[in-house]
């Protein structure tokens, strides 16, 4: 037998009606019906039983917009299993809706407001194309107010309806929900008035059903949300025994009756059934005690606190509560012979809790760094008190292990560095943290001095990936054993097995994210475990290298077929030459703005949690800790704007260049006003200021020429596939190119604050925002130039999701990113921006931009453009790169390897 | 007495038999090429028309009938699978959609008029519409799942001028049959609607679900219970699952079908599942065999056959259900049935 959902009471979401959710009506007023049907998807996971479409909006075509959604929504088997409720005030448009419907639908609404014949007519369609119906209380007269009106229209409507054959289980009635409490004495039986007519309606009208718009009911009460989901549960406690069907609500508006504070509850009772006169002024008093306050936290809050100390303790940790931790940790001591049993007692058995539960997938990354950040502060209570101890009796520590960690020499980006190392402490790993821009020589300084197990590189650019190729060379050299870990975003178990095992005589384990973490560096410190864990993952990577070698790798072309089979944009779509061209600086956009551009996903993805924002919100495993982590993001995001913690400096140029010819096929050559420092060619800042290599072929008037070698892809292309450079977007004989530099200046200040809070969370929340805000500073910068600096796109509108989804025209590749591989053009880039002036941004040796939150590329304006990877490339290119840049192949070898296995 | 009240009638006393396929009798004939279109002036290749052969060789389709209804089928239909507008514009054969049907629908009658004269027995005329070859719930075009090739109201108008032929050829009954898209059944319903409001006489309707997997689901997407949900307002005459597979494989959904429909229910199965070379090789006591159980189980009131079926496929399942006891028509709770692809009931 299959599966068949049967219902008793059926709430209906709001969520697809324009009406009811700003949200919708802003995606079906922008056209982006990708993002509508998601929006569907959503309801539907979320448990709705029914959809309501409704696209009743003034400046919408309504009926083209619901045939459209309907039939999108008909498309996809997720959405269209449950049954639609076509939903407007229009005839017309219900009646287009029900030709794209497939199943059997609820019609909502049609009423005698017009007459009986087309009241009549109209069910009679409903009828013929098999559909349920909505029947509003509302006659020739108007909209039925009271009891007795409410029920002599559905009464008559009813004998109508059955009258012409219309099964009586398929029509609904709706007697109208209308506001109470709003200080009109005739609204105050409105409440009243519809819970008894629902049940005489339900005692007159067999098999007939009832509904309810329920939001009306508390309109009074907007914007205190506390009030309108308590009245709103009231009255469906009391309408759900009177004979109430379904209503349409937001889900997310309602409360668990019982959980409701009582004096609340009791007051909404007192308004909805009129129980005393002046139940009105009652709940408006009390009402102002709920602004602004989480009613259900509130409530959880008090019961906890009268826990005995040691569930209170891993409550606090499960939960990641910290503001009582150290009082309660105080207590514990007390209550405990020895201050070290504390910490191996309840608040070891409260991590053990979050171990297991991040273990087996039911607690997720931000919740353990904020266990982490309980757990820390209740062991800095207990330290001095341990030490004091340690010192009386000689006792060893008791850590788990000691591991080293470092971001490697040339990077500066630590949130993952960061997020693994108090995963690690929160399991009971010492962690030595050497910080950002950690010298080798330094980390097996440390690792040796401190007697560590093992050592955890970190690195997210590419050039880390050879940093941590010397590190492994270096401690080979010294003579060590011990294991190191690789992690990062760039890091890989390719490159790890390729580059940096083969350079290792211990063993070397790419760690793929937190979560793995502590399994490895527990089964490294395992006397039974280690053995085989080193013994596995040399196996594997000894595989993955046989494998590299056996493979034939793609095949490349020579360079010159490569250049021959270049991409052939249409150049004279080229985009107009600039309204303002010319380097132009932001010294302090506003963060408010910026805020709007944020791009969530990845905000998500750096916390481990996987999806889509906003689905994953509702997601049904992460959405939990999804919300409570952009809640948490919010409240920062507030404070960060509010209280101006940060500054986004920026700098975007436009300048008039060409590709070259011939053998600078590959290079774009800007010419530029002479009122800086002549170009430039190689080499890292600090020797730039030194050493400026003189502009190769100075040739025109107050103009100096500075050329952007580009890489082109080598690999052999199926069928008609070009192999691509980015200077195939410029047009030889003129055209113009683009440049920017973003950075988030002024974390420190805040991020010392936290460290020093033992606040892990908040400095990874920080850090993670900050990151986030360059990014959008990026997007918001390249509309700006797009819109009203280049101009080539004037009338562009878009939304942030089409923003995010590059659906403008153009693109900004990044230094180091796949298009442009290369990070070392960015010094080249910096000085055509006069970058470290205007934006206060450094480069470090391996050309990591600091502060970390930052992004820098080149704008390309031509309609065909679009990302791509440089992928491999072939000697040839590197050889023939050398020369352009006017290095020596090493250094070009150095600066493109990763292009080159 | 409507014919619609007759046949409940005879429903009630007996397993009513239905036919079987035109298609496969027709290709048997042996019909020439131009056989197919002679004297239609159409041009282009009719061979594979079947439809039109009611109009250019009636005396085969006569054949064909007569062998099931000395085969023991009570219930006839009509040979239009494609007989619509939308199908014959393959063929260029658009214009002749109207003379299809009635010509069809006529032999039919003749057919069965003349076997009644002889010994009595009360037939029925099915007038037979297919799906169409368009979908009004897919989009051809996976890259615009929002696409339709056809619009409801014109899929509506299709099935309005064949229906009205086939009623005005002789039909007692409209068969909207092999449903893959719920919508396009939908849009035969409301055609059938308004036919009998512009004849003002009641033009009883039979639906029957195709399902394209084993799970129970069609083409659309719909479970059987869902289908029979957006279907019901019809008040067909009887729901019926035909041709998808063989009778073994439908077994589980006319059990679901017969539980929940209160109406009439029909079966017409494929002879089991084609083999490797496209070729149906169950033979009828087989067939009969697994029919036979249903019938034991009370769970049907009109068998057939689809795909693969023979009159001798007809005349062993007649044999095999003489004398079992007909189903029951369930009586059904009032309560609001509601479909999407799935069903969803909300209880009184």
């Amino acid at each position: 037998m299959q599966e068949v959902s049967i219902a008793r009471f059926v709430n209906i979401g709001e969520r697809t009606n324009v009406t009811g959710s700003a949200r919708f009506k802003k995606l079906i007023m922008a056209d982006d019906y990708a993002a509508a049907v998601e929006v569907a998807r959503e309801q539907v996971e979320n448990g709705a039983q029914v959809i309501d479409v409704n696209m009743d909006e003034g400046l919408l075509d309504a009926e083209h917009a619901m045939t459209t959604f309907l039939k999108l929504i008909g498309a996809e088997p997720d959405i269209a299993r449950v049954p639609v409720m076509i939903d407007s005030s229009k005839w017309s448009v219900i009646e287009a809706g029900l030709k794209c419907v497939s199943g059997k639908p609820i019609v909502n609404s049609i009423s005698m407001k017009e007459g009986e014949d087309s009241f009549l007519e109209h069910a009679r369609k409903c009828m013929d194309y098999g559909a349920a119906v909505v029947v509003m209380a509302f006659d020739e007269t108007g909209q039925a107010d009271t009891r007795a009106r409410k029920v002599e229209i559905c009464a008559r409507a009813y004998d109508l309806l059955t009258g012409i054959g219309f099964p009586a289980e398929d029509i609904i009635f709706d007697p109208n929900i209308f506001a109470v409490a709003t200080g009109i004495e005739e609204h105050d039986r409105y409440g009243l008035d519809f819970l008894e007519a629902v049940a005489e309606i339900k005692a007159r009208c067999p098999h007939a059903k009832t509904s309810g718009g329920l939001s009306n009911l508390s309109f009074s009460f907007r914007g205190n949300e506390t009030v309108r989901r308590a009245m709103h549960s009231v009255f469906l406690y009391h309408a759900i025994p009177a004979g109430l069907d379904m209503a349409i609500v937001n889900a997310g508006q309602l409360d668990v009756y019982d959980a409701i504070a009582p004096a609340l509850r009791d007051a909404c009772e007192d308004v909805i059934l009129m129980r005393r006169p002046d139940a009105t002024q009652r709940l408006i008093d009390l009402a102002e005690s709920y602004k602004g306050h989480d009613l259900r936290a509130e409530k959880e809050a008090a019961e906890w606190r009268g826990w005995p100390v040691e569930r209170r303790l891993e409550h606090a940790l499960v939960k990641g509560i910290d503001a009582h931790v150290v009082e309660d940790t105080e207590e514990a001591r007390h209550a405990f012979a020895r201050p070290i049993e504390v910490i191996e007692g309840p608040l070891m058995d409260g991590m053990n809790v979050v171990g297991d539960l991040f273990g087996s997938g039911k607690m997720f990354l931000p919740q353990v760094v904020k266990s982490a950040r309980v757990m820390k502060k209740a062991v800095a209570h207990l330290i001095p008190f341990i030490e004091a101890e340690k010192e009386a009796s000689g006792l060893a520590d008791m850590s788990k292990g000691k591991i080293v960690m470092a971001t490697v020499k040339g990077d500066v980006h630590d949130i993952g560095k960061n997020i693994v190392g108090v995963v690690l402490q929160c399991n009971g790993y010492e962690v030595i943290d050497l910080g950002v821009m950690v010298p080798w020589s330094e980390i097996l300084k440390s690792a040796n001095d401190n007697a560590a197990d093992m050592i955890g590189l970190s690195g997210l650019i590419t050039p880390s990936l050879d940093e941590m190729v010397t590190v492994a060379e270096e401690m080979t050299r010294a003579g060590m054993t011990m294991p190191l870990l690789i992690g990062g975003a760039t890091t890989s178990k390719v490159h790890t097995a390729l580059r940096i095992d083969p350079a290792y005589d211990g063993p070397v384990i790419h760690v793929l994210d937190a979560s793995r973490a502590v399994g490895v560096a527990s089964r490294l410190l395992s006397d039974t475990q280690r053995d085989g864990l080193v013994a596995d993952t040399a196996g594997e990577y000894a595989k993955v290298r046989d494998a590299r070698a056996g493979k034939g790798q793609s095949v490349l072309l020579p360079l010159e077929e490569a250049r021959a089979n270049f991409y052939d944009a249409f150049l004279s779509d080229k985009p107009a030459p600039p309204l303002q061209p010319g380097v132009h600086a932001f010294s302090d956009w506003d963060l408010a703005d910026l805020r709007q551009y944020i791009d969530w996903t990845p905000f998500f993805r750096a916390w481990e949690l996987h999806g889509n924002y906003p689905s994953i919100l509702q997601d049904e495993v992460v959405g939990e800790t999804a919300r409570a982590l952009k809640a948490d993001a919010d409240a920062m995001l507030d404070r960060i704007v509010a209280e101006r913690w940060l500054t986004a400096k920026g700098v975007a140029g436009l300048w008039p260049c060409a590709r070259g010819h011939g053998e600078g096929r590959d290079d774009v050559v800007i010419h530029k006003p002479l009122t800086l420092r002549g170009g430039v060619g190689v080499g890292h800042v600090a020797d730039l200021a030194t050493d400026p290599t003189p502009n190769p072929s100075p040739e025109g008037e107050g103009l100096s020429h500075v050329t952007l070698p580009f890489l082109r892809q080598q690999v052999k292309k199926s069928r008609d596939r070009a192999n691509m450079c980015l200077s195939d977007f410029i047009d030889p004989a003129g055209d113009w190119i683009g440049g920017f530099a973003v950075g988030i200046h002024g974390i420190e200040p805040h991020s010392e604050r936290f460290r020093a809070d033992k606040d892990d969370y908040s400095d990874i929340l920080l850090k993670a925002l900050a990151d986030r805000l360059a990014e959008a500073f990026a997007e918001a910068l390249h509309q700006h130039v797009r819109t009203d600096l280049w101009g080539y796109a004037p009338d562009e509108q878009l939304t942030n999701e089409a923003l995010i989804k590059e659906q403008y025209r153009g693109i900004r590749p990044a230094p180091g990113y796949p298009a442009c591989p290369d990070h070392s053009l960015k010094p080249i880039l910096f000085e055509l921006l006069d970058a470290e002036t205007h934006t206060g941004l450094t480069l470090t040796e391996s050309f990591a931009m600091f502060p970390t939150a930052a992004v820098s590329g080149f704008y390309f304006g031509h309609p065909e453009t679009e990302y791509f990877g440089v992928a491999r490339i072939g000697r040839d290119q590197l050889e023939d790169y050398a020369r352009r840049r006017g290095v020596d192949i090493a250094t070009a070898e150095r600066w493109l390897r990763p292009n080159l296995d | 007495m409507t014919k619609a009240d007759e046949f409940r009638a005879e429903a009630a006393r007996r397993i009513l038999i239905k036919d079987g396929p035109y298609g496969t009798q027709i290709q048997a004939a042996g019909l020439a090429a131009e056989d197919y279109g002679a004297g239609t002036g159409l041009i282009g290749d009719q061979k594979g028309n079947n439809d039109l052969v009611n109009l250019t060789q009636g005396p085969v389709i006569r054949r064909i009938c007569d062998a099931y209804i000395d085969a023991g089928a009570v219930l006839l239909a009509t040979n239009t699978f494609n007989a619509n507008r939308i199908s014959q514009a393959d063929y260029g054969a658009e214009a002749l959609v109207r003379d299809i049907n009635v010509s069809a629908a006529r032999i039919v009658r003749e057919a069965v008029d003349a076997a009644m004269a002889k010994d009595g027995v009360a037939r029925f005329v099915a007038g037979a519409m297919g799906p169409t070859n368009k979908t009004l719930s897919l989009s051809p075009d996976v890259d615009d799942p929002g696409f339709r090739e056809v619009t409801f109201d014109e899929v509506k108008e299709v099935y309005r001028e064949q229906a009205a032929a086939l009623v005005e050829g002789g039909c007692d009954f409209i068969l909207i049959e092999t449903v893959f898209d719920t919508l396009n059944c939908k849009a035969a319903i409301m055609a059938v609607r308004e036919l009998e409001r512009e004849l003002a006489h009641e033009v009883p309707a039979m639906i029957s679900l195709t399902l394209t997997d084993l799970s129970g689901r069609n083409l659309s997407g719909h479970t059987v219970e869902a289908f029979w949900h957006a279907v019901r307002h019809a008040k067909p005459l009887a729901i019926s699952l035909n041709c998808s597979f063989g009778a073994d494989q439908l077994r589980p959904h006319v059990q679901v079908l017969a539980g929940i429909a209160d109406t009439l229910l029909m079966a017409y199965p494929n002879a089991g599942l084609p083999n490797d070379l496209g070729e149906y090789d169950e033979v009828p006591e087989t067939t009969a065999g697994l029919v036979r159980l249903w019938a034991q189980n009370q769970q049907v009131n009109v068998l057939g056959g689809c795909c693969g079926s023979t009159p001798e496929h007809i005349a062993a399942m007649a044999r095999a259900v003489d004398g079992l006891a007909p189903r029951p028509i369930p009586g059904v709770e009032p309560a609001m049935r509601l479909a999407g692809l799935e069903p969803f009931v909300l209880a009184a």
